[in-house]
């Protein structure tokens, strides 16, 4: 049974259909990569799916339960956590605070959160600045605190809006290494833009072209698919 | 609550007020006593603004829903006055959730119409009742009324005392608050609500809560002030009253728990200072007011934390 579904999903904003009748199928335990050209409606689909925006019609239904209609919050409550496109965390607390609160919410006993906290600062790296503020920190740092603040909850399915855009080519790399690590604590759906991230550690893709799903499948049929090419690949 | 340096400066404090308060001149006792009230008003305040970043404009309906909660009962309807006070605090408790439950479909700009307008109505309504609340002019509690748990309420001594235990309470209580689960979420609604949202809390759920301990608070000093000075009018749910706890946590500090008092205390000397030259004296606050979002917008306690200590919570 896939983690996640999408059945039928609509979402048109004035006369524009930024989501058509899209259906989409998450498997647990595999990294899932959503591309498309700029426009082509990647960030309306994630936003569909975390609940941040609700569909005009279709269904999604998460563990074989309908979840079209809960709210954002109770969403993340159930396992999907979400990272932001453009980084959104708390700049005025320190990164440690930052990730202890994203903790509490899925957290009761206070052991558990302290172990948690650790282990995902340790993860993404930052576990020597734990007392820095977050809004003092570089770019790429921001970055990766926006990953912990998404592993910390120990989520069934991560979804990660563009988490490499803006990087330099080093920290690209880190992050692939990266995502390939978390591949084995959770299931990740990924939007990325730079094709090396995603053909290095998606094991499915789904094409996205003016809000439909043009194709799908591993990556060798989606390189080797010819609409694919001609749309978004450039030949 | 554990007792680290944060309590135990805020326990210090309460204990230096005390000795302060006993020790002043008569006229200013009087003062005191009117100014810890207050100023507990000042800290529910603060909990939905400073805390949460609601900003409000109509908390004095919540004030004035204590202050006539206790009034009207207690004066009218001869309730014993611990009843009639527990009334007036649900009376603010209930009017929070009732008007949060529309407000908070708002935020920002809309969200300080909704509630001022809200509390016009409310102050309205006090005026329509006139027959009852004597509008403007107000109705006196009479002296045999106001004793509480068998205390005379009446007497400076006991006016000063009570004022201090109260606003002690207030000042703790809301440290117990800003401590627990429900105050680290409030502070992270008001510094990214989209990202507290997606971190899987209720942050409609939290912001309502906020505002319900806000206005059961804030009736709390309503009730309180009916029962210690006896008096009880109209001026107290016009819009002033909502402008005047906004200034208080303004200039003490948002987002402090100390703040309140100290802002309420200077606002209220400023007013009575000035007030002996020139009787416009609310021009004085505005300017302040300016001059504080200018140049020392985390107000004085919020100043003081940034700059020697940040362990004041």
């Amino acid at each position: 049974m896939p983690l996640l579904e999408a059945h039928g999903l609509i979402k048109s904003f004035g006369g524009l259909r930024a989501t058509d009748t899209v259906d989409l199928a998450v498997e647990p335990g595999t990294v899932h990569a959503l591309i498309g050209p700029n426009g082509a409606g990647k960030s309306t689909l994630v936003n569909l799916l975390s609940g941040r925006i609700l569909p005009d019609a279709g269904r999604i239904v998460l563990q074989g339960q309908d979840i079209s209609k809960a709210p954002a919050y109770r969403r993340v409550q159930m396992g999907i956590a979400y990272t932001f496109q453009i980084t959104s965390v708390f700049p005025n607390m320190t990164i440690e605070a930052n990730v202890e609160l994203a903790a509490m919410a899925r957290h009761k006993a206070r052991d558990a959160m302290a172990q948690a906290v650790d282990h995902a600062l340790e993860t993404v790296g930052l576990s020597d600045r734990r007392q820095q503020l977050a809004g003092d920190l570089a770019y790429g740092h921001q970055r990766l605190l926006e990953i912990a603040l998404g592993i910390v909850q120990k989520p069934s399915l991560l979804i990660l809006d563009e988490p490499t855009q803006g990087l330099g080519d080093a920290e690209v790399q880190w992050f692939v290494d990266l995502l390939k690590s978390l591949r084995s604590e959770t299931t990740l759906l990924l939007i990325e833009h730079n094709m090396d991230v995603v053909m290095a550690v998606a094991d499915t893709i789904t094409v996205l072209q003016f809000g439909r799903v043009l194709a799908s499948g591993d990556p060798e049929s989606i390189q080797s698919n010819a609409a694919v090419q001609s749309a978004y690949l450039g030949g | 609550m554990s007792m680290d340096r944060s309590v135990l400066f805020n326990i210090g404090l309460l204990l230096a007020l005390l000795l302060v308060v006993l020790a002043l001149p008569e006229y200013h006792q009087g003062n005191f006593a009117r100014i810890m009230v207050l100023a507990c008003f000042a800290c529910a305040y603060n909990i939905s603004f400073g805390y949460t970043g609601l900003l409000s404009l109509g908390h004095a309906m919540f004030f004035s829903a204590g202050l006539y909660g206790v009034g009207l009962t207690v004066q009218l309807l001869e309730f014993p006055s611990e009843i009639g006070f527990l009334f007036g605090i649900v009376c603010g408790l209930v009017l929070a959730v009732a008007v949060g439950l529309l407000a908070l479909r708002t935020t920002g700009v809309s969200f300080m119409i909704v509630t001022l307008m809200f509390s016009q109505a409310f102050f309205l309504t006090v005026l329509l009742f006139g027959e009852f609340t004597r509008g403007d002019e107000g109705f006196v509690i009479s002296q045999d009324k106001r004793t509480f748990l068998g205390i005379d309420l009446s007497s400076d001594d006991t006016r000063l005392i009570v004022s201090w235990v109260l606003i002690s309470l207030c000042v703790l209580g809301c440290q117990v608050v800003v401590r627990s689960r429900l105050g680290k979420v409030l502070v992270a609604i008001r510094e990214n609500e989209e990202r507290t949202q997606m971190l899987g809390f209720n942050v409609f759920r939290a912001k309502l809560s906020a505002l319900a301990i806000s206005g059961a608070m804030a009736a709390l000093a309503g009730g309180a002030y009916s029962l210690l000075f006896g008096y009880v009018g109209a001026t107290f749910a016009s819009v002033q009253y909502s402008i005047f706890p906004l200034l208080w946590v303004l200039l003490g500090g948002t987002g402090t728990l100390i703040g309140p008092l100290i802002g309420t205390a200077l606002m209220f000397y400023l007013i009575d200072i000035s007030s002996e030259f020139t009787t416009a004296y609310m021009l004085v606050a505005g300017i302040v007011l300016v001059l504080l979002t200018l140049y020392v917008p985390e107000g004085i306690v919020g100043t003081i934390r940034r700059r020697l200590a940040p362990w004041i919570q």
